[in-house]
């Protein structure tokens, strides 16, 4: 049962309402997993909402939620038909996130076949110019490939970029200059 | 002196008393108003089969033509209630047919129908019209071609979410060409394909068919061929809303939909492509009723479909939606009274999605005739639930699930108590209440305080100890149902407030510290309700009676203990013994 005797006379536990990566209801045993060097460059404080964004072991740990998802049975309170819809049935679904957009899209890479038809569709997602003239801000895109490594997006063919990623994010330039130095590739695409 | 009338008289001013309550008041009148009015009631209404059993609605009530029964207590919807746990049709049926041969319509929600009480339903009931099979399970599509060839004046099949065993679509084709009766059909939870030409011949003959909904699997392309044969329809379900792009199926769609002139209520919309979304426009100014709730699309385009429904009163989409159409809804649809947002991807951590507590809010600024909201979210905050209290204070129904349990207030990371308070204490009329984020006790000292008509409740992962189960059963004066989850209510607050029990419907709490020993105590305080322990460890009686059980159903009844219990039940007697 959840330990509530902390919370002291204000009801307020500051504590315990940490946001981790715990499953909702799950005991809060603070940020358990393993962070990466490069994560410092995409660890972000989302807007109002505090969330860590904590890649690197992303992938593990969401396996993990996978795998244990079902302790906490019938939460939320989803009747089984309507789950079932959402079963993707086919396609690649990668998940696509904007810096100081406090939320991620999933994006179906097999509907694309090539960079410009992607890139072409992040405005639309997510209302955000590559360049945003009010504050010169420019947005590069970066994605997390198999080997969990950030890369510039465009580095490699579009077929490879599809197979290999597993989650896209738009960052602020300056975010972005810690990145891995490109890797070698046998020919480089245009990223844009 | 009294003065009496003949009996026929009153009969037939008791024809116009329809509603259960007024006929409850009119057969406490006096002894002969009791008999009169007993022979005269057409319709039951049994909200827990297990409150009552046929015997004893048969010989108060001989001569009904209308039954509606629920079985499994809500909480089954999400997989608390284990498997064969029970609520079954077949005692009901096979006394029915004893009893009422001019039985015509049966209305199930929750239960456990075989194919063995649809043949019984379909041989026994000459005038049989109408069967609501409403989250049922346990037949298969046998059982309904054997309703369908039997028949004859069939009216109503309505299978509403039920989970069908579904052997072929074959069962559709019983329906005999002299069955030309069908007023309503709903197939939506099926998943085979029905022979289609079946079904068309079926539409063209039936000239009264008012609601129809298909299922998943009868594509796009057939559907102008059934709205043109079904020009009266009022409610219409599509089956998958895609197809490749042609210009001619289009237009035939939007002559199709254009031609249903009396066209009230959508749903279906799965796999939608956008392309065909504007064949719908015609009739979404007649709209009152659009459920979204299995399409995939967007955004933009549901902003587009639902800025021309000025009509609209009910509502049901994904939370595709996001904070932006919701925003729009409120511009645009005045006469809004329900809205349901559901989770695209509810067991996501990371919101896929830009909906908000804003949308809600926008939504209770924007439609003032708002009554009933179902609405899940990955934030909340005390003050947004201010201002949705303050601008809708008609709420009916109020559930709200923020998706992770016991998140706080995103702002102020304080517990909702004061959020949840002010709507209970601004919307007087709410009947209905679901709770969620992070809650201590104080607000269910709100919900005592304020919550005079609340029926049904329903909490999970909150409150802080016996005192908030406390103000509830104590304070809330109207309460029937009380649903309750993984909270830390213990012994003390239930044996306190035992009494309280008697005048409910049903309490349901799993995952509580509730003691063996408390649920043998409240079984014998308790006369006239069952208090069933479920465990499926085994006999709690090999543990010590300070030993949580897992889940406790306590219900009031007239029928005594069940006689259908898995071994998984145990019926707490009056004696403090486990009968078992």
């Amino acid at each position: 049962m959840n330990n509530l005797s902390e919370s002291g006379k204000s009801g307020m536990n500051l504590k315990e309402t940490e946001l981790t990566l715990g499953l909702p209801g799950e005991p809060r045993v603070g940020k358990a997993c393993m962070k990466r060097v490069f994560s410092e460059t995409v660890d972000l404080e989302l807007g109002n909402s505090g969330k860590k964004d904590s890649s690197g072991s992303g992938s593990s740990m969401k396996k993990e939620s996978a795998t244990s998802r079902g302790k906490l049975v019938g939460w939320p309170p989803v009747r089984a038909h309507r789950k079932n819809i959402m079963t993707v049935k086919s396609g690649k679904y990668v998940k696509v996130g904007v810096d100081g957009a406090p939320y991620l899209r999933k994006v179906d890479l097999e509907l694309y076949n090539s960079y410009e038809q992607f890139l072409s569709i992040r405005t639309v997602l997510d209302e955000k110019k590559l360049m945003d003239p009010v504050n010169g801000v420019e947005y590069v895109p970066t994605y997390e490939d198999k080997d969990g490594d950030w890369m510039l997006v465009g580095d490699v063919p579009w077929k490879m970029f599809a197979e290999s990623c597993k989650r896209v994010r738009l960052m602020t330039r300056s975010e972005a200059i810690g990145l891995a130095p490109r890797p070698e590739t046998k020919c480089s695409s245009s990223s844009s | 002196m009294a003065y009496s009338f003949p009996e026929e008289v009153l009969e037939y001013v008791l024809s116009f008393i329809k509603t259960d309550k007024d006929r409850n008041a009119v057969s406490l009148v006096c002894k002969s108003w009791y008999e009169i009015e007993r022979w005269c009631r057409r319709r039951v209404f049994i909200g827990n089969c297990y409150a009552v059993n046929p015997r004893i609605m048969i010989r108060r009530f001989p001569e009904i033509r209308s039954v509606e029964i629920k079985g499994k207590p809500h909480f089954a919807d999400f997989n608390l209630v284990p498997e064969g746990w029970g609520g079954y049709f077949h005692p009901w049926v096979v006394a029915m047919a004893r009893a009422y041969p001019m039985l015509e319509e049966i209305r199930l929600k929750r239960m456990v129908v075989s194919d063995d009480c649809l043949e019984m339903i379909a041989k026994s009931f000459k005038n049989f019209r109408v069967l609501v099979m409403s989250s049922c399970e346990g037949f298969s599509t046998d059982g309904l071609a054997c309703i369908a060839a039997n028949c004859r004046n069939l009216r109503e099949l309505d299978l509403r979410e039920s989970e069908v065993e579904d052997l072929s679509g074959h069962w559709l084709s019983h329906f005999p060409d002299t069955c030309t009766s069908l007023e309503s059909l709903n197939i939506a939870c099926l998943g085979s394909e029905v022979c289609f030409s079946a079904l068309e011949r079926l539409v063209s003959r039936c000239p009264n068919l008012r609601k129809l909904q298909l299922n998943r699997t009868v594509p796009l392309e057939k559907l102008p061929n059934l709205l043109i044969r079904a020009p009266e329809l009022v409610e219409f379900g599509t089956g998958a809303y895609s197809a490749e792009l042609r210009p001619e199926l289009l237009s035939n769609l939007v002559n199709a939909f254009a031609g249903c002139k009396k066209l009230k209520a959508l749903s279906g919309f799965w796999d939608v492509v956008p392309a065909y979304i504007p064949a719908i426009y015609p009739v979404c100014c007649g709209l009152t009723s659009l459920n979204l709730s299995y399409a995939n699309i967007q955004s933009p385009d549901i902003i587009k479909l639902v800025s021309q429904c000025q009509n609209l009163q009910r509502l049901w989409v994904l939370d595709y939606i996001e904070d932006s159409g919701l925003d729009v809804l409120a511009t645009c649809c005045k006469k809004l009274e329900e809205l349901r947002v559901f989770p695209s991807d509810p067991y996501d951590v990371e919101p896929n999605v830009s909906l908000t507590e804003q949308g809600l809010v926008s939504v209770s600024e924007g439609c003032p005739k708002l009554q009933s909201v179902l609405y899940f979210c990955r934030r909340m905050s005390n003050a947004a639930l201010f201002t949705i209290a303050k601008n809708s204070p008609n709420l009916i129904r109020f559930r709200l699930c923020i998706i992770e349990a016991r998140a706080p207030d995103y702002l102020t990371y304080e517990p909702l108590d004061a959020g949840f308070g002010a709507i209970v204490e601004n919307c007087r009329e709410l009947r209905r209440l679901s709770l969620s984020g992070f809650l201590t006790d104080r607000v269910f000292e709100y919900i005592g305080k304020h919550a005079k008509k609340l029926e049904m409740l329903s909490i999970a992962f909150a409150g802080q100890g016996d005192l908030g189960l406390h103000h509830v059963l104590s304070g809330c004066d109207s309460l029937r149902k009380l649903e309750i989850r993984d909270c830390p209510f213990g012994d003390k607050a239930l044996l306190a407030n035992a009494a309280k029990l008697e005048t409910m419907r049903s309490l349901w709490m799993s995952s509580c510290p509730v003691s063996y020993g408390a649920c043998k105590l409240l079984g014998q305080k308790l006369r006239r309700v069952n208090v069933e322990v479920i465990d499926e460890r085994g006999t709690p009686e090999s543990r010590p009676d300070s030993c949580h059980i897992e889940k406790l159903y306590i219900y009031r009844t007239l029928s005594g203990p069940r006689v259908d219990t898995p071994d998984f039940i145990w019926t707490m007697d009056e004696e403090g013994n486990t009968p078992q």
